[in-house]
């Protein structure tokens, strides 16, 4: 009994964290100015939306790291070690070769110059000026202007290339910690006397990696310059042209590709010899598959958030039809595909991505389905389990009263130590029992028809279809997307003092039907999202958007 | 004199000419009479690095009875037999808890590490010792340390320097032989040397970037600007690497070229695969060593939570550790202990390709400080009592060898300090709390 109420504390207390009420005053210190490492993918959309799609990008990334969930909020906390930064500097001359190369200088590089062979420092100065400020998403000064034309001048004599001397200055330019690192700078604001601010091009910054993933486009940065994001009216112009973009579905696949842990997909393998369908071919088309799912109902579709989890609509390609035990008509690609109303599965959780990515090699693990349902849908951190666990029952399934995971799992969870734990996380994980370790349908396991009800947080459910029903319903399921989105934009996990732009975000996402565009739109408007620190400390907190 | 005109006129003869770079045999006239130095007076470097395995070992199978010399190889630490007189055996120095929980396969292995027991790993602030000896050897070889991983995943890494400056393992063979001998390796042996002019301009590109960098620091809370120190404590490496490549480097006897491995990374922990691709990384890293490329380095041969297992079998070295049950006869679990086994195997194979290079009077082993350790002492219960050290070559002359030490139930830290002081890092006292120490293991100090 005692383990079970620690259990229970322990879940309450996040939940609480989420759902308590506002404690309105000052800005805490939290919201100090951000210094944020790209993610991979950041990086790898920066550098095709800024040179081409064509410019191969090959190399290792440092490991990005999850924190509360979130890549986005451990990239508050990484830095670049040394290991590190040689790779990056191996990217960056790699790519550098690559975007002065002949087949590529007609486009990346502004004019010609005098010679191919000589210095020209008007034209190499020419390009610095263009690249730069892209490169490090914001203006350069005129001394590192001088001093990066010298660069380009002395390679280009030693070389005797002019490009070679670009190639160098824009190696350089991407392990800049300015290209790496996603710096804020502040400046006083005009607006209110002593108070400063975000300036306009660490605003831009934010906007545009958190609605698209990737490094403010032209655009966004002429209109930093005409200081249009300092006023609610042009902040809100950006606003909608960035979501009226094409590059919005790809800032909202990076979100859910965050959240639903897709970094770990990679890493998935399942033993051939048991699941001889399982490929990295597979792999790769589940985590396409709920990406789709997800962008054609929220985006296409202008679909609510908590259909998600009880949508039947999908789409399929002849792989995945193979372990979905599906027809598709399609030879090669993707087409959309709808399983019928008596169909066992419905929802993100009956998707081999989340089926494969929550489980060992060898077998399903109704444990580990139901702790990543907790934590990743509904933000319940589970405890970790106590340092002296005897697995042994579990794995036997020789026991002849044993068959069936559940029944292995009942008798592990006889121990009282263990018993808290598991009720939170088992039944949502033995609902999706129908699903093996490949996420393929079965009744039945050694010959034991598989019981797949449970109850979630007071609703009974019956089997997985159900559970996605409960899940809907379950209105943790709207206060987790919320703060996950938020923390998302922020870089950090929200705390007490975000509450009160927690609620006011969860009230609006509610009236307009849990669209995920409103709800994006709502934080990329508000001045929370743009808050900073100041000394002054008497700065009202920014609940409110524009 | 006479060595430096004998190796001219032998290399003339050799190289004829070609400009390509080749290895060449060190002659005994390089050395000192003792072969422990060169002749010019430098000693042959002395260097540091950890090898890790997962999931700890069964204690009354691999802890000696016989304190001292001549002790005895149980079954699992048999494997190490052919270096018995080389390495030394440590059991019974514990992990202290302090009240803190023991997380598993986390606690011991960065308590030992850190001299710190972790509350949160992920606001564990306290860097792994390894990191402390780079500060000191590291800064006169082109890398300041190496990290690999036989598992081919670059996130089984067990050194940091905090919480978010993690360093990443490489875990594919042929991408660490392209890191140490790429293009950018200058073979310490070879004849002619002319600086690279482009490592001038990078150089210089470099010094550009950094100019803002007070600009960019003034406004950061302290955790940002340590981040960013960071960044720039790497910058400066990749500085000093650069700087290196302008001078011609010392020669290394033990120093020759091997071809490339092949391209193959292992995927899914197949303990097949991990194993083969130890077996060419241990080479590499022997090498890279003996090429003066780096003198610490970090090598782990499977992660805290082993996932090593057969292809075909859903069970996996961790989940034998707790799931298996133990043979009523023998009294240990067979399954599990099968990749205890294999981690011994392939710690012999390490020390191995160690000693299969020839240096000075000796091998390579003889001028290594080797710390192999695991997580755990008995992964089943998460035991962090008697976590299973062993202690391989003699570091230039600094270690007496041939030795099981017990610990007696004392921190585990002395162990860690020791290896820092054989090192020469200036440190008399190391750890916190019950962990605070200030007593090296002095039974293996010569």
């Amino acid at each position: 009994m005692h383990s079970l109420q620690s259990a229970c504390l322990g879940l309450c207390a996040t939940f609480l964290l989420a759902s308590c009420g506002s404690d309105g005053g000052a800005i805490a210190q939290t919201a100090t100015p951000e210094m944020r490492r790209l993610t991979e993918d950041e990086y790898r959309h920066s550098i095709a939306d800024l040179f081409g799609a064509d410019i191969k990008v090959i190399g290792r990334f440092e490991p990005d790291l999850r924190r509360g969930g979130l890549l986005a909020v451990g990239t508050s906390e990484v830095a670049v070690t040394r290991a590190g930064f040689e790779q990056y500097d191996n990217l960056a001359r790699n790519i550098a070769a690559q975007v002065v190369d002949e087949k590529h200088r007609k486009t990346s590089v502004p004019c010609t110059p005098v010679a191919a062979k000589a210095p020209d420092d008007g034209c190499a100065e020419q390009f610095i000026r263009t690249v730069g400020p892209r490169v490090l998403r914001r203006p350069l000064n005129d001394q590192k202007v001088g001093a990066l034309t010298a660069v380009a001048r002395r390679e280009a004599e030693t070389s005797r290339d002019f490009y070679a001397g670009l190639e160098f200055v824009l190696a350089g330019l991407l392990v800049a910690p300015e290209f790496l690192f996603r710096v804020d700078v502040v400046e006083s604001d005009p607006t209110r006397a002593g108070a400063t601010r975000l300036d306009g091009y660490s605003k831009a910054t934010r906007l545009s990696y958190f609605l698209w993933n990737t490094t403010p486009d032209e655009v966004l940065l002429a209109a930093v310059a005409r200081g249009e994001l300092d006023t609610a009216k042009g902040l809100a112009r950006q606003v909608d042209r960035m979501l009226a973009s094409p590059r919005f579905e790809t800032g909202v696949r990076a979100f859910f590709a965050d959240m639903l842990n897709f970094d770990g997909l990679a890493a998935v393998t399942k033993d051939p010899q048991i699941y001889p369908r399982f490929s990295r071919t597979v792999m790769g088309d589940a985590e396409e598959q709920t990406l789709r799912t997800i962008t054609g109902h929220l985006l296409a579709g202008r679909g609510d958030y908590r259909d998600l989890f009880t949508t039947r609509k999908t789409f399929m390609t002849r792989t995945l039809g193979v372990v979905y035990r599906v027809p598709v008509a399609a030879e090669t690609g993707w087409q959309s595909f709808e399983f019928s109303q008596n169909d066992p599965r419905a929802g993100l959780l009956t998707q081999i991505s989340f089926l494969t990515l929550h489980g060992p090699a060898g077998r399903s693990s109704p444990t580990l389905r139901g702790k990543a349902v907790r934590e990743v849908f509904l933000c319940q951190k589970v405890p970790d389990p106590p340092g002296n666990v005897d697995f042994t029952p579990l794995e036997d399934a020789t026991n002849p009263a044993m068959k069936t995971v559940r029944n292995r799992l009942m008798a592990h969870s006889t121990n009282p130590a263990c018993a808290g734990c598991h009720k939170i996380m088992d039944p949502m994980g033995l609902a999706l029992e129908n699903f093996d370790g490949l996420g393929q349908f079965r009744e039945q396991e050694n010959g034991s028809v598989i019981d797949a009800s449970g109850t979630l947080d007071g609703a009974q459910f019956k089997n997985a279809v159900e559970l996605g029903r409960a899940m809907r319903d379950n209105p943790a399921t709207v206060s987790c997307l919320v703060r996950n989105v938020a923390g998302y934009a922020i870089g950090r996990s929200p705390g007490r003092e975000d509450n009160a732009w927690l609620n006011d975000l969860k009230a609006g996402f509610a009236k307009n039907g849990h669209r995920l565009p409103d709800l994006m739109r709502r934080i990329a408007t508000s001045d929370r999202f743009y808050a900073i620190s100041t000394t002054s400390g008497d700065v009202k907190v920014a609940g409110g958007t524009h | 004199m006479s060595a430096k005109l004998n190796r001219r006129r032998i290399l003339r003869g050799m190289i004829g000419g070609s400009a390509v770079s080749v290895a060449l045999p060190f002659l005994d006239g390089f050395l000192n009479s003792n072969g422990t130095a060169l002749a010019s007076g430098s000693p042959l470097p002395v260097r540091f690095g950890t090898w890790f395995w997962g999931c700890g070992v069964t204690p009354w199978r691999w802890v000696p009875e016989k304190v001292g010399a001549n002790y005895d190889m149980p079954t699992e630490l048999a494997y190490l037999k052919p270096y018995k007189d080389r390495i030394n055996v440590l059991s019974g120095f514990d992990v202290k808890l302090d009240g803190i929980a023991n997380q598993p396969h986390v606690t011991g292995n960065f308590a030992l590490r850190t001299g710190t027991t972790p509350r949160e790993l992920d606001k564990h602030n306290v860097p792994t010792f390894d990191t402390l000896i780079a500060d000191v050897v590291g800064t006169d070889t082109r890398f300041r340390s190496l990290e690999i991983t036989a598992t081919g995943n670059p996130k089984d890494t067990y050194s940091r320097r905090n919480a978010g400056s993690i360093n990443p393992s490489e875990g594919s063979p042929v991408a660490f032989y392209t890191r140490l001998f790429g293009d950018e390796f200058r073979n310490p042996n070879a004849v002619d040397f002319k600086p690279d002019p482009r490592v001038m301009t990078r150089l210089s590109v470099l010094s550009a970037i950094k100019d803002d960098r007070a600009d960019l620091a003034k406004q950061l809370g302290a955790a940002d600007r340590a981040r960013l120190d960071e960044y720039f404590t790497s910058l400066r490496q990749m500085e000093q690497q650069l700087e290196m490549q302008l001078k011609k480097p010392p020669p290394a006897e033990a120093c020759t070229m091997t071809a490339p491995p092949g391209d193959m990374v292992p995927a899914g922990y197949l303990v097949d695969e991990v194993i083969a691709s130890h077996k060419t990384m241990s080479h590499l890293l022997a090498m890279a060593l003996a090429c003066n490329q780096t003198k610490v380095f970090n090598m782990v041969f499977s992660d805290a939570l082993s996932a090593l297992h057969k292809a075909g079998t859903t069970a996996y070295h961790h989940g034998l550790t707790h799931n298996e049950t133990a043979d009523p006869v023998l009294g240990y679990q067979i399954e599990a202990t099968w990749y205890v086994e294999r981690s011994m195997e392939a710690l012999a194979y390490f020390l191995g390709a160690l000693n299969g290079v020839r240096e000075g009077d000796g091998t390579l082993l003889d001028n290594m400080l080797v710390f192999a350790h695991s997580d755990s002492s008995l992964a089943r219960m998460h035991s962090i009592l008697g976590v299973p050290m062993v202690i391989a070559g003699k570091a230039g002359g600094r270690v007496k060898t041939g030795l099981h030490v017990k610990g007696g139930g004392d921190t585990i830290t002395r162990v860690g300090l020791t290896m820092q002081q054989i090192m020469g890092v200036p440190v008399n006292r190391w750890g916190t709390a019950s962990m605070d120490t200030s007593l090296p293991v002095t039974d293996i100090l010569a």
